[in-house]
């Protein structure tokens, strides 16, 4: 009897422990968001995290969704091929890469890239006292380092993945014409006759998303971390980790809400 | 007798089981320098940090020119709080920024100056400290410890603060550069008038630096007194710890 109370006690404590971090997260947030409308604002450290997020971001962006919409060309062919659906092909690269691999790969690669050194920054800021240096001189922390890197992330993912999405399908393109022996104009064709404006703007609205998530965890975990070297280590990897699986969990919601009627 | 600048009741901390201040009681005078002393552990850092918003104390009063501080709206709490001056143990510069962007980033914040002027003002308070103009285009991580510690009490001493506090300013410091350190917090201090309080565990810098002194233990303030009487004093604890004994009332945590 005692061994099951102690089982319920473990629960119990786990699921206060989640429903706490949950709690925290979302006022975190709350707060975060909150001090983007409302003045001082610092529109020189908006810019400088969207080229942190943004533009640095580029190439690792880049080049996943060129090679992703490179291999989605060609494993479709090889599984369509069987059936004689090759036709298929240019509408199914069209639409996962603007419905959903740009926007989560783009999401999951910056979270890498750009979410780590938040959190890294961030939480070198916390164990070094500045974030306190920060109050003792008039400057609200909140609104100094996080405010513009969330306002950054909700700006800077989107863009990501306008470009994300040109470089899959230019990838596609370039297999399915140069090594499968598509006729350049038909691809061309069936790529814009399958595609319309509500799917690129459902991967637009998840990217935008994305970023505010990216950016909400790597601050989050930075802003919190504690313990030295060691902390940041922990800050920065829970920063990852939990971005990257709120991605893929929301990206099921965000589908359901947007495309399933 | 006039009001303290700064008057402290009944202050408690604690975290989690851990009693870090259970009540502490401390005045610093209008101009004057208060040292607090005592182990590490002991709340020196909470102690500060509570009278700088940066934790929130469980219970007891902080006062601010007769003003309580924890009841003050945060409005007012903020302008009360804006009159202090810190310099951190390890500097806190702000990486990311040049020097004379870290030592003018208070006034900057508060709109007391304007941008294209912060720096040639950066470059007049640096030279306050000793330092030279070349300094304000160099990032801290290119300065050396002590330049790094000069910068940052540039940094405090900036806004012309009514009160400062120093969070073992000598820490990390040879003791030559300690005590040029400590010369250039007294010299600040007596220009601008402020009161100050200044954690340290060097006896001679609480000499060089403290009107009075107080030593914490066991959460509380168990001596207070003249600096100068900090290594004659009969009282036993601070006795021990100024003289560095292992024998004494101070039972450290190892030796349990």
């Amino acid at each position: 009897m005692n061994r099951l109370l102690d089982w319920v006690a473990l629960l119990g404590a786990a699921v206060l422990g989640f429903v706490g971090y949950i709690g925290e997260v979302s006022l975190f947030a709350l707060n975060g968001l909150s001090h983007i409308f409302r003045p001082p604002y610092y529109p020189r450290l908006v810019g400088k995290a969207f080229m942190d997020i943004g533009y640095f971001s580029l190439p690792v962006v880049a080049l996943t969704a060129l090679f992703t919409g490179m291999v989605l060309a060609l494993q479709s062919y090889t599984g369509f091929s069987r059936f004689g659906a090759e036709s298929a092909i240019a509408s199914v690269v069209v639409l996962s890469v603007t419905r959903e691999l740009g926007p989560v790969l783009a999401g999951l690669m910056v979270s890498g890239r750009a979410g780590a050194a938040m959190a890294a920054e961030l939480g070198t800021m916390r164990v070094t006292d500045q974030v306190d240096a920060l109050s003792t001189l008039s400057t609200d922390p909140m609104k100094y380092l996080v405010a513009p890197r969330l306002l950054a992330g909700v700006i800077a993912l989107p863009l990501l993945v306008v470009l994300a999405d040109i470089l899959g399908v230019a990838g596609g393109y370039l297999v399915a014409t140069e090594k499968l022996g598509f006729s350049s104009g038909v691809y061309l064709s069936s790529t814009f006759s399958n595609l319309e404006a509500q799917d690129v703007i459902s991967g637009l609205i998840k990217a935008a998303v994305f970023g505010f998530v990216i950016a909400l965890m790597g601050c989050f975990n930075g802003y919190r971390s504690k313990g030295g070297a060691q902390g940041v280590g922990t800050a920065t990897t829970t920063a990852v980790v939990s971005a990257s699986i709120l991605i893929l969990a929301l990206d099921y919601i965000l589908t359901q809400l947007l495309f399933v009627k | 007798m006039s009001q303290p600048k700064i008057r402290i009741r009944g202050l408690k901390k604690a975290f989690g089981s851990k009693v870090v201040l259970d009540g502490v009681d401390l005045d610093v005078e209008q101009g004057t320098a208060m040292v607090v002393i005592g182990g590490s552990g002991t709340g020196k850092s909470v102690l500060i940090k509570s009278v700088l918003g940066l934790i929130t104390p469980d219970a007891g009063v902080i006062e601010i020119d007769g003003e309580d501080v924890l009841k003050a709206s945060s409005a007012r709490a903020r302008e009360l709080r804006g009159q202090i001056g810190m310099l951190f143990q390890n500097g806190a510069l702000f990486d990311s920024l040049p020097v004379w962007e870290n030592v003018t980033f208070g006034l900057l914040a508060q709109k007391r100056i304007r941008r294209r002027a912060a720096r040639d003002k950066a470059v007049e308070i640096l030279a306050q400290v000793g330092l030279g103009a070349d300094v304000a285009k160099l990032s801290p991580s290119e300065l050396s410890g002590g330049m790094q510690k000069r910068v940052a009490l540039a940094r405090a001493i900036a806004a012309e603060p009514a009160i400062m506090f120093f969070d073992e300013p000598t820490t990390g410091l040879d003791p030559i550069m300690g005590a040029v350190i400590d010369e250039l917090i007294v010299h600040c201090v007596k220009k601008l008038g402020s009161s100050s309080i200044a954690i340290t565990h060097d006896m001679a810098s609480a000499q060089r630096i403290g009107d009075n002194a107080a030593m914490l233990y066991e959460g509380k303030v168990t001596w207070t007194g003249p600096a100068r009487e900090l290594l004659t004093t009969t009282n036993p604890v601070v006795e021990q710890f100024t003289h560095g004994r292992a024998e004494g009332p101070i039972k450290m945590a190892l030796r349990r």
